[in-house]
């Protein structure tokens, strides 16, 4: 029989992970088979976000670590990345579609006979887009996929050239959801870690996917939940990976890897050299559209900037050790974004920004900035984010949401990914 | 002469000019001012009811001195349903209206304080601001 070394004797073990023994302190680890076995037992302990940000403060972060099992995150917000994968079904006789529309808004087919990707940001063919400054985009891809969700009728068309196996040359009906094979959404970049607080230095009003920023640091605009938003509390992906199981548009989904420009890092003051929270991480989704609901995908149109739509997601974090634990119980007042120009910096590609600021700040309503005080809106729901923390708090409480431990976690800070320019 | 009710926007550069004495000592209207959001450095905005004989004239001096005068015939409502409580609206109204709540953060739409200016109609993401007439 193997001996064991004393220190990790079973009896230690016995006596409880949390235990000081032999002068030193065993951290508690627990595995995602543990956590997932309380859950479909309806034992596990479930906290949101905000919550376990109390109970840290009360009892501390390794009492907290031993009480609970699962802590639950939420965003919403608009997120251009986004789009699903349709199959459409065959036709008789056969079609191979070349050039689809789903309510006008082209989809692309360049993929097999009858399937097609409609993205959020699409725009019907004769949509005036800017011409007509700002634009208002009032209907694009984003909308046709909250129309498929909320189960209206849409109306399909596609043209093809003909093959010998595909003759149709074209069609045009009404589709549901209900009718079709599949509809999944595959959101290739979503749940941006920190983002942009835009402003306006310049003495025109700009309209950006920030919204409408006023002339001379009339408003800043923000868009993350802060101490609610999933990446924001997993900073380092201790746990969020491909494979993570998540709320996805009030379904479930799938992290499948990471986002398109997925360029983690830490925000840092130059001056001090303080790390100031992480930014820069994003994910790819992906989940069944047919299980999701409208509540939670919400065709959006940004005046001067375009269509898109509002996803809501949530992932669920488990407290497998006490460093997932702290950096989960981060408040508002410790995450930052930067503020950067959008009239003048951000649309030259100027890099930098012209200050950090919390998200306490941001959400207190003002920030300075050059001196004067700016007004503050946030541009993704908080209500909604609380909302689908919740929402993911009870699933998992009540069992019907296991944990999906990830097969490979993502890059974190430390790969030093960077985003590398376009030339020309 | 019922009183016609007037909705006024203005830019910085107009908010310290006395335009409210002219229209009463220059056009002999009586002005009753409703409510008002006037800050030196920033657009205001102006609900009032004016009666008098040279409103007409009235008016036209007011944009004369490129303020933005609307009648009051419309409302804007509030989708409750549809809004999501973004709050991209709440940095752009100017009179105060469309409002967040802390620490919640969610927003409310108060119609009293509502000058009509049309700017949550068009950028309220998900259309959930409404003109009714
Ligand atoms: S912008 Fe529209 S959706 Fe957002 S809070 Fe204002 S009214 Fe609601
Ligand atoms: S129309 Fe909209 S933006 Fe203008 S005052 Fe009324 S609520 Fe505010």
């Amino acid at each position: 029989m193997l001996k064991k070394p004393l220190l990790y004797s079973e009896e230690a073990f016995i006596i409880g992970a949390e235990h000081l023994f032999g002068g030193v302190l065993m951290a508690i680890e627990k595995s995602y088979a543990e956590i997932n076995a309380k859950i479909k037992a309806g034992k596990a302990v479930v906290v949101t976000a905000e919550e376990l940000i109390s109970m840290v403060d009360e009892k501390g972060v390794e009492k907290t670590t031993e009480e609970v099992d699962v802590v639950t995150t939420g965003t919403f917000a608009p997120m251009c990345s986004s789009g699903v994968f349709l199959n459409l079904g065959h036709t008789t006789p056969k079609m191979k579609m070349h050039q689809v529309w789903l309510n006008n808004v082209p989809a692309y087919g360049g993929i097999a006979a009858v399937d097609a990707y409609l993205g959020a940001t699409a725009l019907p063919d004769n949509d005036p887009l800017n011409n007509n400054y700002p634009g208002e985009f009032k209907y694009g891809g984003g909308h046709v996929i909250e129309d498929l969700v909320a189960r209206k009728p849409v109306r399909f068309r596609a043209t093809g050239y003909g093959t010998d196996c595909y003759p149709r040359r074209e069609i045009e009906t009404n589709i549901t959801l209900d009718e079709i094979n599949e509809a999944i959404l595959f959101n290739p970049r979503n749940a941006y870690q920190s983002y942009n607080c835009g402003v306006n230095l310049t003495s025109r009003t700009v309209y950006t996917y920030l919204g409408m920023l006023k002339p001379n640091l009339g408003n800043a605009h923000y868009s993350t939940s802060g101490q609610l938003s999933p990446l924001l509390k997993d900073p380092n992906f201790n746990t969020i990976g491909v494979g993570t199981r998540i709320f996805l548009g009030g379904g479930t989904g799938y992290v499948v890897w990471n986002g398109t420009q997925h360029f983690p890092e830490f925000l840092q003051i130059d001056s001090d050299g303080e790390q100031k929270g992480p930014a820069g991480g994003t994910l790819s989704v992906l989940g069944d559209l047919k299980q999701m609901k409208p509540e939670w995908l919400i065709g959006t149109s940004y005046l001067g900037y375009g269509a898109t739509l509002s996803v809501g997601i949530g992932i669920p974090i488990p407290m497998l050790n006490e460093e997932v634990c702290r950096n989960a119980a981060v408040k508002d007042k410790d995450l930052y974004a930067p503020v950067i120009d959008y009239g003048e910096a951000y649309p030259n590609a100027k890099p930098g920004y012209m200050k950090l600021v919390s998200f306490a700040e941001l959400k207190s309503g003002k920030i300075i900035v050059n001196g004067k005080e700016v007004p503050t809106a946030p541009l993704s729901s908080y209500p909604k984010a609380k909302k689908i923390a919740a929402q993911l708090k009870d699933w998992v409480a009540e069992g019907e949401f296991t944990l999906g431990e990830p097969s490979q976690l993502l890059p974190s800070a430390d790969a030093g990914l960077k985003g590398k320019p376009l030339k020309g | 002469m019922s009183p016609k009710r007037i909705v006024l926007r203005f830019d910085a550069t107009i908010a310290d000019q006395p335009i409210i004495y002219r229209l009463v000592s220059d056009f002999g209207l009586v002005v009753n001012i409703i409510k008002a959001n006037v800050n030196p450095q920033k657009e205001g905005t102006m609900v009032m009811e004016i009666t008098g004989e040279n409103n007409k004239q009235g008016l036209e001096y007011l944009r004369g001195q490129g303020v933005q005068v609307h009648t009051l015939t419309e409302n804007i409502i509030r989708n409750e349903e549809q809004c999501t409580s973004c709050g991209a609206c709440t940095a752009i109204c100017p009179s105060g209206a469309l409002y967040l709540t802390r620490p919640s953060m969610e927003v409310h739409f108060d119609s009293d304080q509502c000058v009509v200016c049309h700017l949550c109609t068009k950028i309220c993401p998900v259309r959930a601001m409404e003109a009714h007439f």
